[in-house]
């Protein structure tokens, strides 16, 4: 099978700053993925260029498996065949949903043309919607209406930039959620831009995170969490917290919860201090276990707790903990550490 | 729709393609920005240029007269048009009584009334021959000398017309700003025990205080361009007094500094109107909106109200068109002739063309700075946009200075290389009139067209691009249909302006040209008021259109409502 996209060694500078920098990555058919950073990242600017608005200064893009751009040749954005949400939506207001809709489909036929909005709107839910103008629409309604509009004609790749940050912040991820479905359903290529974590865990494949014009790790959403591969990628994805350790042989590391095995992220020799990663998954509440923590902090988020929890050699991690386990702050409460994957980064001095 | 990507026809790295526009656009909108800032920039040149004997003169006798004069002028229309534009806005956003939807737009009609057609016709009724003082001598059996009656020729008078046909930028302004204010800001002031008089004066007219001064100082502006009424009235001013030293003394650096003065004026209610619109911005006091209450007033208040309204209506706008009709009415058969209507054929094709020329500059000058909008080009654009706020008469000056001295020395080189001159071949032509109509109304063409621009956004070009779109087409199916009502309304009331444009005119007009403007104040000048009637009832009637199009944007534009 065809690569459908694919980025090699892409950099691009803009008035004399680097905002890309070599940036290698590829989606299969079908695939959804997310380029997931801060603002300033250099994602929207990456995804400008896939669209054809911006020119790599080094490396090339292939679509489908062929070129279309590299230092020498640029193809222009109106002949790409690529489909982009933008951040504004920018639904064209003198025209009905029904001619946004079909504003990409010149050259087909009357037919096909009418078929293609009346499925489209089914897909999105919004069938009767037609002839109304886009001022008449909801925000969420306007938001899959700018949807349909990029995957009318059918583009190998679609690009959504930040398309759900008009919306509000409780409904984004549902709305991410059902986004990629319609997506799944019309078996469309994606790629999405986004500073929201939660929005990319909802509907992307694969997952880039971009720091500073670089792409830190392309993965999974369960193994950017779960084994992030630096210190960055760590602290962006998830809540968690650095616990100091010492390696004592291969699987096993000393810390202030005593001796902890598990497969290492990477092979340190003995001796070594070190940084483990525990998210708040991985300390469990146990009144029998032998490791306190004094709770500082507690947030009651319905069926559980998050507990900021103080441990006697001065580290602060998270504890979640089932709601009826209800304790006070300044109280003690026995923790334990359950882990089989040791994420660890080696210290500094 | 592989193939189309795979197709040879792509554009290499050099040929930037459109989504970038070139730098060019910058600079052809600096170059668009200074030339229409040409006549502004001679004036201010001619402030550091030596002063000449003229000048001197000037200062020893009239030059006190012209400040006094217009600052007096400036006192009472702020004064006048202030008040009768707040009481009438805060009436018809707070209230509701008889008449009140009618009022809403209607009092903005006299906008529509230019100042020196009202000041004839008030001298016409208000005269010692008219036919207001003639009934009250017949009425009351007096003689001319035995009963009072104001001089409406007088600076006074002067300050009445202006007030009756500016109050409607107070009136505009204020308005939309009590309107913006919601209802919740003034019921915050009822429970904190403030009473509705009180609730006026510390909280709805002290939040719509940068919106009244913006108001008064486009009134001020109109106020300090006006040369029809105040050389109709016989009252010096700076207007009257760059005529006088320009085509009476025949001194060109006298009569541009003299402008340069009065620009000076112009420029500090350039820079109070920008302040108070920034601090407007402070003053918009919350998000949550809900409307005004439209408080139902009992009988006799709201018939004192519908007075109230009523009175500026029909003193700015149906008296004087009442008594135009009647003049035109018994002028008629002699006044339209084959060549009134040459002259108004004259006029519209000037005004037309005027409008078409000043949307050129104005589309480039707004695609120009859409992407790459530098401090430079932003300044460029400011500076060019002044010249609505300069008078007429200045910009006249200023183009006259210039175009003469560049007529002069083609000629002289011609004589000095071909033996041959050329004589003066911009001067007293009708490319320098259009050139000053341009300079002038610019401003209106370039803030229409940049509002409708505004309503597309960069991204909707992309997105359009994106499905296939080139640039052209881009355009055609989304420029187009989206501007296609900006280009319009810049077109309307670019061609208004220029119709009843007076002093540029009169100063820059080819020698046997001649507009409806121009006629109807010459035709009052020579004591025939009667006859002027037809001219001025056509640029009241077409002033009529923007003032019906503005009434028609407010009413689809309110705060707190889907557009």
């Amino acid at each position: 099978m065809t690569v459908q996209l694919q980025l090699k060694e892409i950099s691009i500078q803009l008035s004399g700053n680097t905002i890309v920098n070599n940036i290698n990555l590829q989606l299969q058919p079908g695939e959804i993925g997310c380029l997931l950073g801060h603002s300033g990242c250099g994602k929207t600017t990456l995804l400008r260029a896939i669209a054809g608005f911006e020119q790599p200064t080094t490396g090339e893009i292939l679509l489908r498996g062929k070129q279309v751009a590299s230092i020498k040749k640029m193809l222009p954005p109106e002949r790409r065949n690529v489909g982009m949400v933008f951040q504004d939506l920018a639904l064209f207001p003198h025209l009905t949903i029904g001619d946004n809709i079909a504003f990409g489909m010149r050259g087909k036929s009357k037919q096909e043309v009418t078929t293609r909005i009346q499925t489209l709107l089914e897909l999105i839910g919004l069938p009767h919607l037609k002839n109304k103008h886009p001022h008449q629409l909801s925000g969420g309604q306007q938001q899959r209406i700018a949807l349909a509009r990029a995957m009318a004609p059918r583009p190998d790749l679609l690009l959504l930039d930040e398309p759900f940050s008009s919306q509000d912040t409780e409904r984004r991820e549902q709305l991410a959620r059902e986004v990629g479905q319609i997506l799944r359903e019309d078996n469309c290529t994606a790629m999405l831009v986004t500073h929201d974590q939660h929005e990319a865990f909802a509907m992307a494949d694969h997952i880039g995170v971009i720091n500073n014009g670089k792409l830190m790790q392309w993965d999974t959403p369960y193994n950017l969490y779960h084994c992030p591969n630096s210190r960055e990628v760590a602290d962006f994805i998830g809540q968690g917290v650095m616990v100091k350790g010492t390696v004592l042989e291969t699987d096993k590391l000393k810390t202030e919860f005593g001796v902890v095995s598990g497969e290492f992220s990477q092979p340190l020799p003995a001796g070594t201090e070190v940084d483990l990663l525990v998210r708040p998954d991985d300390i469990i509440h146990d009144d029998n276990s032998d490791n306190f923590g004094t709770v500082t902090e507690k947030a009651f988020r319905g069926a559980e707790y998050l507990y900021t929890l103080h441990l006697p050699g001065d580290t602060d991690v998270l504890c979640i903990a089932p709601s009826h386990h209800n304790h006070k702050i300044g109280e003690q409460i026995g923790i334990k550490l359950e882990l089989d994957h040791l994420v660890i980064f080696q210290r500094t001095a | 729709m592989q193939s189309s990507i795979a197709s040879n026809t792509t554009t290499t790295a050099k040929l930037k393609f459109s989504i970038r526009r070139p730098s060019g656009w910058t600079l052809a909108a600096a170059c668009v920005a200074l030339i229409i800032a040409t006549p502004i920039l001679t004036i201010l040149g001619f402030l550091f240029y030596p002063s000449t004997d003229t000048w001197q003169h000037l200062a020893d006798t009239v030059l006190t007269d012209y400040i006094s004069n217009s600052l007096l002028l400036m006192l009472g229309v702020a004064v006048g048009a202030g008040s009768i534009g707040i009481c009438t806005a805060w009436l018809t956003s707070m209230y509701n009584f008889p008449g009140r939807q009618l009022f809403v737009w209607s009092l903005l009609l006299p906008l529509a009334m230019p100042a020196y057609i009202i000041a004839f016709t008030y001298t016409g009724m208000f005269e010692v021959a008219g036919p207001v003082q003639e009934w009250i001598r017949e009425a009351f059996n007096l003689r001319y000398g035995e009963y009072w009656f104001p001089e409406i020729r007088s600076l006074g008078g002067a300050i009445t017309m202006l007030s009756l046909v500016l109050y409607p930028y107070v009136y505009l302004l204020a308005r939309a700003a009590f309107l913006d204010q919601s209802t919740c800001a003034l019921e915050a002031s009822r429970t904190l025990g403030c009473g509705p008089w009180r609730s006026l004066f510390f909280v709805a007219l002290p939040l719509a205080r940068p919106a009244i001064v913006t108001g008064l100082s486009l009134a001020l502006m109109e106020t300090l361009a006006d040369y029809g009424t105040v050389q109709y009235f016989g009252v010096s001013t700076f207007t009257t007094g760059i005529f006088r030293t320009w085509f009476g003394l025949d001194d060109s650096v006298a009569a541009a500094q003299l402008s340069g003065l009065l620009m000076t004026f112009v420029f500090v209610l350039i820079l109070l109107e920008r302040w108070s619109r920034q601090q407007a911005r402070f003053h918009h006091a919350t998000n949550s909106y809900r409307t005004l209450p439209n408080i139902k007033l009992p009988p006799l208040m709201g018939w004192l109200a519908t007075i109230a309204c009523l009175l500026p209506l029909f003193f700015g706008f149906l008296l004087p068109i009442g008594q135009l009709t009647q003049w035109a009415v018994m002028t008629f058969s002699e006044m339209v002739d084959s060549s009134f209507y040459a002259l108004a054929l004259n006029s519209f094709l000037l005004a037309g063309t005027a409008a078409v020329l000043t949307l050129i500059p104005a589309l480039i000058l707004s695609y120009g700075s859409r992407n790459h909008a530098t401090p430079l080009s932003r300044f460029l654009v400011r500076l060019s946009g002044m010249g609505y706020a300069i008078p007429g008469t200045v910009i006249a000056i200023g183009i006259l200075i210039p175009f003469g001295a560049l007529d002069n020395s083609i000629d002289a080189w011609m004589l000095e290389h071909f033996d041959t001159g050329t004589g003066l071949i911009f001067s007293g032509t009708i490319f320098i009139l259009l050139f000053a109509y341009m300079a002038r109304f610019f401003t209106v063409s370039l803030n229409t067209i940049e509002s409708g621009l505004g309503k597309i956004r960069l991204s909707m070009d992309e997105a359009a691009k994106t499905m296939g779109y080139s640039g052209i087409a881009v355009l055609r199916h989304i420029h187009l249909p989206i501007m296609k009502g900006s280009i319009l309304t810049a077109l309307i009331i670019v061609f208004v302006d220029v119709l009843k444009e007076l002093p540029a005119t009169l100063v820059l007009r080819p020698f046997n040209f001649n507009t409806l403007a121009v006629r109807a104040f010459e035709l009052a000048s020579d004591e025939r008021l009667a006859d002027s009637s037809t001219a001025a009832i056509a640029i009241v009637l077409v002033s009529i259109i923007p003032v019906i199009l503005l009434s028609r944007t407010i009413a689809h534009s309110r705060p707190g409502q889907p557009q």
